[in-house]
């Protein structure tokens, strides 16, 4: 497990030994971190919804905590995506939020929507039946994902009819892409470790609460 | 069918209540109308796509006044348990509500629209159509959400929060329906909304009522 | 018509039910006694398929149709007449002849001249008897009640006397405050802790 953590560290080494792009320069390393985040973030969303698929479809109430921790942690990745845009944003024009950014507004949107996962699961018994709703709701949100990029692209349209120059697609050497690679395999074992992590210690939690009801 | 008949006690049942009662449509016409005088005064002078995101952003707000009151007669009195128990598919419940739902939404839009055509700009009629369509759409993801709301705490506060940013995307159709040059893609993109939405809230309500 | 085996209902770290073995034959009569809390609600409910057990299973010899559930509340909308309110449960749970079995229970249970003001206006025994006739509109093989006599005054509990009897052979699970009224009908006894 360790030894993931380090992979994810050694990404930060990829970030100096990678070449400088032509037309950013040095603001544009923050590239490898950005998108593989937000790719972490979408991987780690689709993840808890798996999870929740699997709950209705067997009943095994294990597959709650697992929906729920990969939620969390997809939560956590895209409010670091929202994060390190925002940083990427403000080097590259002056601005820390531009709605012409469509990947932040859909991280935005389904911020909203996500954070709004919490409220539920709190607002509800810890039961069989929080479990299903919760389910219910992420698998909500993996559809929500396509729909507001869909959305957004439209929006975009009639809001922006001047387009954003594209930026982030600059794989043309040899040395961005393996750095990209390397970025990204890193940053989704520290969700996954972030995951399991979490999710072993919810089901230790979960466990002593049980046996505290027990004795007493 | 035995399914659309069970689907259409329900909706009857709720077009029933509404008019006993008579709380919820004149709510929502009210509100209508109060948000389009308060956005009147919000919003600059000669601001024509303002006036249309004002329509859009109205139209959420009143759906979702409708919503909250659509499981009210089912939470209070515990009958959705009754519900849940009977033969029929559960999802025909689903359906039935949205069909209500949807209904009172109509009707208030059918006194909002000509008021906002009065007071701001006449509607066009891509505007008619994606209000129509977004309807039915807000409607279905909308009474799923609903159903998650009625079992939890502090349901009111609960339900804007699960409901808007899911009407996000309805928000951009509508609009870019009503200010576009070529609403057919606005309003196509309503319609699969509709349709992925639908589908869905159809599939996972049964999860959503029955433990 | 019920087997439970080692039933158990938890509610995130609450414990309501633990362990439950329950056997109710076809035709058989058992009465559920127990504190407040006890979980005699819980199990009526994880019979009826309200709730789905954390442990254990139970296994009901007959479908969501054939089955009549009474709850503490009555389950009926306050704003709707007895009438309205039957007429949907009919609807829903496909009776034949709709009218004249709404027409007839209303009648047994005393209800027929108020049949058209709204429940909210029904005194709660009133409501109960509604409950009631809901309950056992479908004519159902496997009954649930879950404390029958609330509520009701003395004629209403004659009515749910002479009710009770005329369905022997079908099968019940009644908790109840006061098992001793019931004890002629009964076949056995449960006791929760």
């Amino acid at each position: 497990m360790l030894a993931l953590v380090l992979l994810g560290a050694g990404v930060g080494l990829a970030l100096l030994w990678a070449p400088e792009d032509a037309d950013q320069g040095a603001t544009q390393r923050i590239f490898y971190l950005h998108v593989p985040v937000a790719l972490t973030a979408y991987a780690m969303l689709g993840w808890g919804a798996w999870k929740a698929l699997r709950l209705l479809w067997t009943r095994e109430e294990r597959y709650d905590l697992a929906s729920y921790t990969g939620v969390h942690i997809g939560l956590i990745f895209a409010l670091l995506t929202l994060a390190t845009g925002s940083i990427w944003a403000r080097a590259s024009w002056g601005v820390w939020w531009d709605w012409r950014e469509r990947q932040l507004v859909v991280f935005l949107i389904l911020f909203l929507f996500y954070s709004a996962y919490f409220m539920l699961r709190y607002s509800l018994e810890p039961g069989g039946a929080r479990g299903r709703i919760s389910a219910v709701y992420a698998l909500v949100g993996v559809v929500l994902i396509p729909v507001s990029f869909l959305a957004v692209r439209l929006a975009d349209q009639f809001l922006h009819p001047t387009p954003l120059i594209r930026r982030g697609g600059p794989d043309i050497e040899a040395g961005m892409l393996f750095t990209f690679g390397v970025c990204f395999a890193g940053m989704l074992a520290l969700g996954a470790t972030l995951y399991a992590n979490e999710l072993t210690g919810k089901r230790l939690d979960a466990r002593l609460r049980e046996l505290r009801e027990v004795l007493t | 069918m035995t399914y659309l008949r069970d689907a259409a006690a329900l909706a009857r049942k709720d077009l029933l209540l509404e008019l006993r009662g008579r709380e919820t449509v004149p709510a929502m016409v009210l509100f209508v109308l109060a948000v389009f005088v308060a956005f009147r005064f919000a919003l600059p002078e000669d601001q024509e796509r303002a006036a249309a995101g004002l329509l859009w952003v109205a139209i959420v707000l009143t759906a979702l006044l409708g919503l909250v009151r659509a499981f009210v007669p089912e939470q209070d009195q515990r009958t959705l348990d009754a519900l849940v128990l009977a033969p029929c598919d559960r999802s025909a419940i689903w359906l039935g509500k949205s069909f209500s739902v949807l209904a009172f939404l109509l009707v208030a839009e059918a006194a909002a629209v000509p008021l906002f055509g009065l007071f701001f700009e006449r509607p066009s009629a891509a505007t008619v159509g994606a209000i129509l369509l977004a309807d039915v759409g807000l409607a279905a993801i909308g009474t799923l959400m609903a159903a998650m709301a009625v079992g939890g705490r502090a349901r009111e506060v609960l339900l804007p929060l699960l409901f808007l940013p899911l009407a996000i995307p309805v928000v951009i159709g509508g609009v870019g329906a009503t200010v576009a040059a070529d609403p057919a893609r606005y309003l196509g993109f309503l319609a699969l909304y509709d349709a992925i939405f639908a589908i869905l809230a159809w599939a996972t309500f049964e999860y959503v009522v029955t433990e | 018509m019920i087997s439970a085996r080692c039933l158990s209902k938890r509610y995130g770290p609450k414990r309501v039910l633990q362990g439950l073995d329950l056997e109710v034959p076809r035709g058989g009569f058992v009465v559920v006694t127990g504190a407040n809390g006890s979980g005699k609600t819980t199990l009526l409910r994880l019979v009826a398929g309200l709730a789905a057990p954390t442990g254990g299973s139970v296994e009901v010899g007959t479908d969501r149709g054939r089955i009549g559930y009474l709850a503490h509340e009555p389950l009926v909308y306050r704003e709707l007449s007895a009438l309205e309110n039957l007429d949907l449960y009919g609807r829903l749970y496909r009776i034949a002849e709709r009218r004249e079995r709404i027409g007839m229970l209303l009648e047994r249970f005393g209800l027929w001249t108020a049949r058209r003001d709204p429940v909210a206006s029904f005194s709660r025994g009133m409501q109960q008897r509604l409950a009631l006739c809901r309950a056992l509109l479908h004519a159902p093989d496997l009954l649930l009640l879950d404390e029958p006599f609330n509520a009701l005054d003395e004629d209403g509990a004659a009515l749910l006397d002479g009710e009770l009897d005329g369905l022997r052979g079908r099968t019940f699970l009644v908790a109840t405050h006061d098992p001793a009224r019931l004890a002629p009908l009964s076949t056995a006894q449960l006791a929760l802790a």
